[in-house]
């Protein structure tokens, strides 16, 4: 069978199992539809949130960064899993404890102020819709793959199949739709992880295999750090050269986990508080299975994508592939319009090297070399890695079906997120309390509908590769949600002006900083400043901003509630009691 | 549930304490692992050679993930013992 009638079969038969659950699993009530009854086993719920939280940035985007850029790309590794630590033990089990359905709504009642739940809904919203653009580019990415069509139309596509279902069922169906989502995509990240593995090294694990030796006896990575260096690129394992800015970045993408609000949505549907913090290990385990492997997956890629090109000699007049013997997997890309080849120097062979390097440059002019000739987008490289190591058919098809569940789980998710922001906290809770349920479930569903069009629409013109955008996502997310969640629980001092100012100021100057260099809502040219290090404040970089960020809103909060009332004894009361988890069962619904 | 505070608000305070020295400890650990291993102290740690890199590089790609774990879960078994001490357990 070929390859496209296989990646169809197997891709639909995903599909039309998540679609199934989706409609069996219909929410019927509210309570069903935001927190699935609350009746999820920590495991499976861990299951499921790890499905929500590993995205197309973790799945397609991430291992793709890591093939480029090697050790710098270990802020995402890092970032991505050191979030779970603090969400466990500063967040979930205090938040479970309190018993509501949203991420506003604790704001709201903690900082006994609707204009601080209002406040808490912008910064979701804003923070959301920044992930589902990232989201959108990486499902683009892969039914461009899939389809054969270019990157645009693959987008439109994924976005009609993401609002289906994503409308269609609510949180109980996206739980246990995402359950499936996480075995097909874990299975489709680490099955051909595990060939390639095999082949590069002979050792089964990636997890082990990066650190062995490469079947020529080597290191693995002493190999592919002579690799790279011999066309002119940094070492794959070098220290970086701003190591304040890997520090602001990692610890962004850390607290931004925290304080993402499709993630702690996840912890109101466990039954105990005891179950928060398993929910949390459990996630985490889910999660750790592909981000061990990303790191070997991206070092071999790497490796696996030089050698296609790189067939001999670098210098040598035939050690560069012939453009007329491409393989296949190149043509497809090619359509995409995601991998580019431009013959410089009219020789018809591929030269793949950094014309940026002034050291290389010399060699490079005394080859008769005129220039890089493949650019190629980092996104493409864990779906295009199965077929550059030549694995059976069948694993392609399944990475391409593994790559849409991660994109649709999340966007899922997300748009969770932002619905129930809408419908239940803005409407429901602020402007419209009469609303009956059934109408809230509409509202929901329309919310969710606008924010897909949005979102796939800023997704045509990504303002980076997706795990980049998601990056900025976390960065909001750092600096105005993260904080006014700890602060509620391990303050007691903390009162509303401290908290909906410091909220403002930490979301604000982090998207200035962000639209300086990016462009004013991603709209291309409009940046003020060209994004590049020596433009940047104290070298930290719009993805790393959120640090920052959530620097100025501790210290706003703190300071402005310093100078204000303190919150009235029954607020206190209650922050007393979410920090005790005798009592939850009480606290179900409202 | 303010009640139970308000009957028993000393035992109240060491179970908050108890929590808080806990998440030190735990995070005082997680800091090391990725900030102070996989970053700050790379360069420093550079000598001890580990598959073709150095230990630096296998905390920031592999090490630290595998210590987040473990620190979630002697978290979550902790904690439980010390709901359980001070009877506010489920």
């Amino acid at each position: 069978m070929d390859l496209q009638t296989l990646t169809y079969i197997v891709v639909g038969a995903s599909f039309a199992l998540y679609i199934g659950i989706a409609f069996w699993a219909r929410a019927g009530s509210t309570g069903e539809f935001y927190a699935a009854g609350r009746g999820v086993h920590p495991i499976a719920n861990g299951m499921a949130t790890a499905a929500d939280w590993m995205s197309a940035a973790s799945f397609i985007s991430m291992a793709g960064i890591i093939s480029f850029s090697g050790y710098g790309a270990s802020a995402y590794l890092m970032g991505w899993t050191g979030g779970y630590v603090l969400l466990a033990m500063l967040l979930a089990p205090y938040l479970r404890k309190f018993g509501k359905f949203t991420v506003p709504e604790f704001i709201g009642d903690r900082f006994y102020s609707s204009t601080a739940r209002i406040v808490a809904v912008v910064c979701l919203i804003i923070c959301s819709i920044t992930y589902v653009i990232g989201q959108m580019k990486g499902v683009g990415v892969a039914f461009s793959r899939f389809l054969e069509v270019d990157a645009s139309t693959g987008l439109l596509i994924g976005t009609a199949i993401v609002f289906l279902y994503a409308v269609q069922g609510g949180m109980k169906g996206i739980t246990y739709t995402q359950i499936a989502q996480y075995c097909v995509l874990i299975l489709a990240y680490t099955i051909p992880a595990i060939f390639i593995s095999m082949e590069l090294t002979g050792n089964i694990l990636p997890q082990v295999g990066l650190f062995s030796n490469h079947v020529s006896g080597e290191p693995l990575l002493t190999k592919l750090d002579q690799i790279v260096v011999d066309l002119g690129f940094a070492e794959y394992t070098s220290f970086t050269s701003n190591p304040f800015n890997m520090f602001m970045f990692t610890m962004s993408l850390m607290i931004g986990t925290a304080g993402l609000p499709h993630v702690i949505i996840r912890f109101f549907t466990v039954p105990k508080v005891s179950d928060a913090r398993w929910t949390a290990g459990w996630s985490l385990v889910f999660i750790a299975i592909l981000y061990t492997t990303a790191p070997g997956v991206g070092a071999m890629a790497r490796m696996n994508l030089m050698d296609t090109i790189q067939t001999g000699a670098v210098g040598a007049e035939d050690g560069n592939l012939l453009y007329e013997s491409r393989p296949d997997w190149f043509k497809n890309w090619e359509t995409t319009g995601l991998l580019k080849f431009e013959d410089k120097n009219g020789d018809g062979r591929i030269q793949y090297y950094n014309d940026k390097s002034t050291s290389f440059a010399p060699k490079a002019e005394e080859f008769g070399w005129k220039g890089n000739e493949l650019t190629v987008d980092r996104d493409i490289m864990v779906l295009a890695n199965p077929e550059i190591a030549k694995l059976p058919n069948w694993v392609i098809a399944l990475v391409a079906a593994g790559g849409l569940a991660a994109a649709l789980s999340t966007a899922a998710g997300l748009l969770m997120a932002i619905s129930s922001a809408v419908s239940h906290d803005l409407l429901k809770g602020t402007f419209t309390p009469q609303i009956t349920e059934k109408q809230e479930l509409m509202w929901a569903r329309i919310s969710m509908a606008v924010a897909i069009v949005i979102s796939a629409y800023l997704g045509l013109n990504p303002p980076g590769f997706a795990a980049q955008v998601v990056a900025l996502a976390f960065g909001l997310a750092a600096s105005s949600i993260f904080p006014a969640l700890m602060m509620g629980i391990f303050s007691k001092r903390v009162n509303s002006k401290g908290a909906i100012l410091g909220m403002v100021a930490g979301i604000a100057t982090t998207l200035l900083y962000i639209f300086t260099y990016k462009g004013w809502f991603f709209i291309p040219g409009t940046a003020m400043l060209p994004n590049t290090p020596d433009n940047h404040l104290l070298g930290i970089s719009p993805e790393a901003f959120g640090t920052v960020g959530a620097i100025i809103n501790f210290a706003v909060a703190y300071g402005v509630s310093a100078m204000s009332a303190e919150p009235p004894k029954e607020i206190q009361d209650l922050v007393e009691s979410i920090r005790i988890p005798k009592g939850a069962g009480a606290a179900i619904d409202h | 549930m303010g009640g139970i505070m308000a009957e028993n608000n000393e035992s109240g305070h060491a179970y908050w304490k108890a929590n808080l020295n806990l998440i030190a400890i735990c995070l005082v650990i997680w800091f090391i692992a990725s900030f102070g291993f996989g970053l700050l102290l790379r360069p420093a740690l550079s000598g001890i050679s580990v598959g073709g890199s150095d230990l630096g590089f296998w905390f920031a790609q592999q090490g630290s993930i595998w210590v987040f774990l473990g620190l979630i879960f002697f978290y979550a078994i902790r904690m439980n013992a010390i709901d359980k001490k001070f009877g506010v357990e489920e």
